[in-house]
């Protein structure tokens, strides 16, 4: 059986990761972008939510989803070598009218069935969290959030898949899909036709569009853009957990967190986007100033705002009324949409997996699946700086690129890159991004921002992938790092003139 | 290999071969350590004349500069690393410290007397200057978009918009045109321009390249590429005034928007920061808060000159061979130099009246016909006028020095 996923986020890699454990299937996992990864995926707030948030009767399937994906990145992220930590997380009343809205939330716990959950006075909430707003009243603790390096977990989710089998083709957009006799046939492409006896549709924001493609046109996605600063990773003071505010009908608030390069990060803004804005990534002031605003109320002290290292937006995949739409259809047969995975989506990612591959696949479209005897649930990565000196001293001797430091903010080696590419060749990137290198490694998101070590990078680049430096891209086509060599501009300008 | 020296140069740049020069001439058993794969560090790529105007009392670029001390370096021997990273300094004892060294010949467990940190300076980024908007390609670094032209030989783009007129944003200004860019504007926050007056005729004026005084880059804009970018009128508080934004189309940003010293690794081994220099806090043999560590170059401070940086790094070199030679610096009254009236900052931090001292100094506005004045000391020199982008560089004799009690004051006042 042939099987087309649209989309390399962390949902539709998911997915393609929990596929490949079956047998006889033929999984090719399309993505438009150079590498996985790329869009929703690769910024958000990064946060492993324990799963009290969503109302069971109104949103079934996250309050559902979301619990079981929690326990699911536990596994998962000590299995593909995803940076994770779990340091909780508190919803802080900020005034004690507060205190009601973390009740309900705590039923929410007890109805979802998360660990853990319980309310907190003033006193405890200052010992689990020194550096909270100390006038507040108290806060709702979910000791099971966790926090991950979400632009990690795609491309890690990938290489996994692809280890086990699946066929990965970036740079590939969806341009068509056919059907026959009210069964999909297959995806038509801008690299060509590919046949598939399923097709699911794990498209980010374009999910629509794709949905759209196969007949089933009655939902749109909108953006819905977040906001962020990130600090320097010695910027103080910190957090120790994760904290954010009870909701209001209003606003989410934002949430202060150290992130998994341990810097603080602050944000996100949530300002829907009209449907055509899904390239908006963009940072604005008033978004910004509202961040800040939000993040001051909610903690003692933040850090002085010139040890700010970067401000970066994301834009989450907004559903209808926030139903996410996760279905097999029997016209066209064989249609699977995962779309509209707004949040929980990052948490909930290996969760809806597991439902769609074991309740749509195998329960309401009745495919029987057997699992391979031998699958390899591992990717082993090391990072030089992390491990013990003798064996830094042993690696370099084997291979002297370890000890040349590329990276000085993140001290990341030029060893550590040439296994990056190496990964990145063997599942199949067409084009190794500077990007690309940056998410796996943290590479250029330091202190200097890249303007020390992005044309270091950048040469290695080139050198491994035989291309010229200026054609080295950041993210893909039309990216290049620069135009041409030294003399290009002035060799047109004597072109135009002999004319 | 030996591990053990007098003084470990980390930083293979114009300050730190001047250190280690002077160290061995000074008989110091010293190596140099320099992250690259080269050496010479950022003259190299500064192919513009304007170099050594002080030291060899010629007109010469950055690279011609830099290999005349470079050649001297390697004529007298002076045992170095390249592809080497410090990762950590530990302050072992007083007399000695521990380096972490990873080079991609090994590990390299370093003992040093004195270490002389002369890394120099990182550039600020768009995050840190307030730029919103999208982070898309044909975003540059002044000296990252000079590395490719003048290191590497490619072009970073064509349209081009510098961010800031501080002399490395002039000077990319007129790179940029020589090689058949069309540098649309540079754009100045402050009132006036960064950079030294020769630069402003030279780079711009002689080009045609118009400097928006008082405006600011406040947003990058496009898909892929740079397509435009949003710049605004400020007002005397730096603020953006509404409605004066403008549009202009480029495809390329160069952020010239100035330096900041680059000193991780001293950090972490507790050496104190003065907030105005974001360097080190030093006395006058350029020694930092942690015994035996100096430090010189645009580590120390932002310099105009690189003229400035040599003369810093052989200072330090002769502190760190004071420190070697008693196994410290000797007791001293330390008098602490003190900013007053249009002052911004001020180094060395503390002098003490057993040698003349040299002191850099910027002022916090534009003046013209001023006296610098030394209160304490007696001492006065008029000037036609002071900048902040001229580096005010003094020297106090000793003599004078002793006669000052715990503090003395440099004030910049109108010459009545």
């Amino acid at each position: 059986m042939k099987v087309v996923i649209v989309g390399a986020g962390v949902v539709g890699s998911s997915i393609a990761r929990v596929l490949s454990q079956y047998e006889g299937l033929e999984i090719h996992l399309l993505e438009k972008n150079a590498d996985a990864g790329m869009g929703v995926s690769k910024a958000n707030t990064a946060i492993i939510h324990p799963g009290h948030e969503d109302d069971p009767d109104k949103y079934p399937l996250r309050a559902k989803l979301c619990v079981k994906g929690n326990r699911l990145w536990y596994q998962w992220t000590k299995e593909l070598s995803i940076p994770a930590k779990w340091p909780g997380e508190l919803m802080v009343a900020v005034e004690e009218e507060d205190m009601k809205v973390a009740e309900h939330y705590l039923e929410l716990a007890q109805r979802n069935g998360v660990p853990g959950v319980r309310l907190v006075d003033h006193d405890e909430l200052l010992q689990l969290e020194p550096n909270v707003n100390p006038n507040a009243a108290g806060a709702l603790w979910a000791p099971t959030a966790g926090l991950m390096s979400s632009p990690m977990a795609a491309p890690a989710l990938v290489e996994n898949a692809v280890e086990n089998g699946v066929r990965f083709h970036p740079e590939t957009e969806v341009t068509g899909i056919k059907i026959e006799k009210g069964e999909v046939k297959g995806v038509e492409t801008n690299r060509g036709f590919i046949e598939a006896d399923l097709i699911i549709n794990a498209a980010g924001l374009y999910a629509d569009k794709i949905s759209a493609m196969a007949g089933i046109d009655y939902f749109t996605i909108h953006p819905r853009k977040g906001e962020y600063y990130v600090f320097d990773d010695d910027a103080e003071p910190k957090v120790t957990r994760i904290v954010h505010q009870t909701p209001t009908p209003i606003t989410k608030g934002v949430y202060v967190i150290t992130e998994m390069n341990n810097g603080l990060m602050i944000g996100p803004t949530a300002q829907d986007l009209p449907e055509e804005a899904k390239e908006d990534t963009s940072t604005t002031k008033e978004g910004l100033e509202f961040v800040w605003e939000w993040a001051q109320k909610l903690v003692r002290e933040l850090p002085p705002r010139n040890r700010v290292i970067r401000t970066f937006a994301g834009l989450r995949p907004e559903p209808p009324d926030g139903r996410w739409i996760i279905d097999a259809y029997d016209d066209p047969w064989g249609f699977i949409n995962a779309a509209g995975i707004r949040s929980p989506g990052l948490t909930s990612a290996p969760a809806i997996a597991h439902y769609i591959v074991e309740e749509l696949i195998q329960g309401k479209l009745d495919i029987k699946l057997t699992r391979k005897s031998h699958w390899n649930p591992y990717r082993r990565v090391f990072w030089f700086k992390t491990l013990p000196e003798e064996k830094q001293e042993e690696l370099i001797k084997q291979n002297p690129a370890y000890g040349r430091v590329i990276c000085m903010c993140r001290t990341i080696t030029e060893g550590d890159i040439l296994d990056i590419i190496g990964r990145m060749k063997k599942m199949g990137i067409r084009t190794i991004s500077l990007d690309g290198i940056k998410m796996r490694s943290g590479v250029m998101s330091g202190t200097c921002q890249g303007s020390y070590c992005r044309i270091r990078l950048a040469n290695i680049i080139a050198r491994e992938t035989g291309i010229p430096l200026w054609k080295v891209t950041q993210k893909g086509e039309g990216t290049e790092y620069g135009i041409g060599d030294i003399k290009v501009l002035l060799r047109e300008e004597v072109k135009e003139n002999a004319e | 290999m030996q591990n053990e020296y007098d003084v470990v140069v980390i930083g293979g740049g114009p300050a730190g071969l001047a250190a280690a020069i002077k160290s061995k001439e000074l008989g110091l058993n010293v190596l140099l350590i320099e992250n690259r794969e080269f050496l010479g560090g950022i003259p190299i790529q500064c192919v513009h004349p304007g170099f050594g105007l002080h030291y060899f009392r010629e007109d010469l670029t950055g690279t011609e500069f830099i290999h005349r001390i470079l050649k001297k370096f390697l004529d007298m021997g002076i045992e170095y690393h390249t592809n080497a990273h410090v990762t950590e300094i530990i302050p072992h004892s007083y007399r000695h410290k521990i380096l972490k060294v990873v080079t991609d010949k090994g590990i390299l467990k370093l003992m040093a007397k004195a270490v002389i940190y002369a890394t120099g300076a990182r550039e600020r980024h768009m995050f840190e200057i307030g730029i919103t908007g999208h982070r898309v390609a044909g975003i540059y670094t002044a000296g990252e978009a000079q590395t490719m032209m003048d290191i590497y030989g490619i072009m970073p783009g064509k349209e081009i918009v510098i961010v800031g007129s501080g002399d490395v944003g002039l000077i990319m200004a007129r790179r940029f045109t020589l090689e058949g860019a069309h540098v649309k504007a540079v754009i100045e926050l402050m009132p006036y321009p960064g950079g030294l007056t020769r630069n402003i005729v030279q780079c711009l004026e002689d080009f045609g390249i118009p400097l928006y005084l008082s405006h600011a880059v406040t947003r990058v804009e496009g898909k892929k590429r740079v397509e435009k970018v949003i710049i605004t009128k400020v007002d005397e508080n730096l603020r953006p005034v509404p409605g004066t934004e403008e549009e202009l189309e480029c495809d390329t940003v160069v952020l010239a928007a100035g330096l900041v010293p680059y000193l991780k690794v001293i950090e972490k081994a507790g050496v104190i920061i003065d907030p105005a220099t974001k360097g080190p806090v030093v006395n006058s043999y350029l020694e930092t808060s942690v015994p035996g560590i100096f430090v010189a170059g645009n580590a120390l401070v932002i310099n105009d000159l690189v003229d400035y940086v040599v003369e810093q790094g052989e200072e330090a070199a002769m502190g760190a061979y004071e420190f070697v030679r008693n196994g410290g610096l000797p007791a001293l009254r330390w008098r602490k130099l003190v900013k007053g009236r249009n002052v911004r900052l001020l180094v060395p931090h503390y002098v003490s009246d057993t040698k003349d001292v040299m002191i850099y100094a910027r002022v916090k506005k534009p003046e013209e016909n001023v006296k610098v004045r030394f209160p304490e000391i007696g001492k006065e020199i008029r000037l036609p006028f002071v900048k902040p982008s001229e580096m005010i560089r003094i020297k106090l004799r000793k003599t004078d020095i002793a006669k000052a009690g715990d503090k003395i004051t440099m004030e910049v006042v109108p010459n009545e």
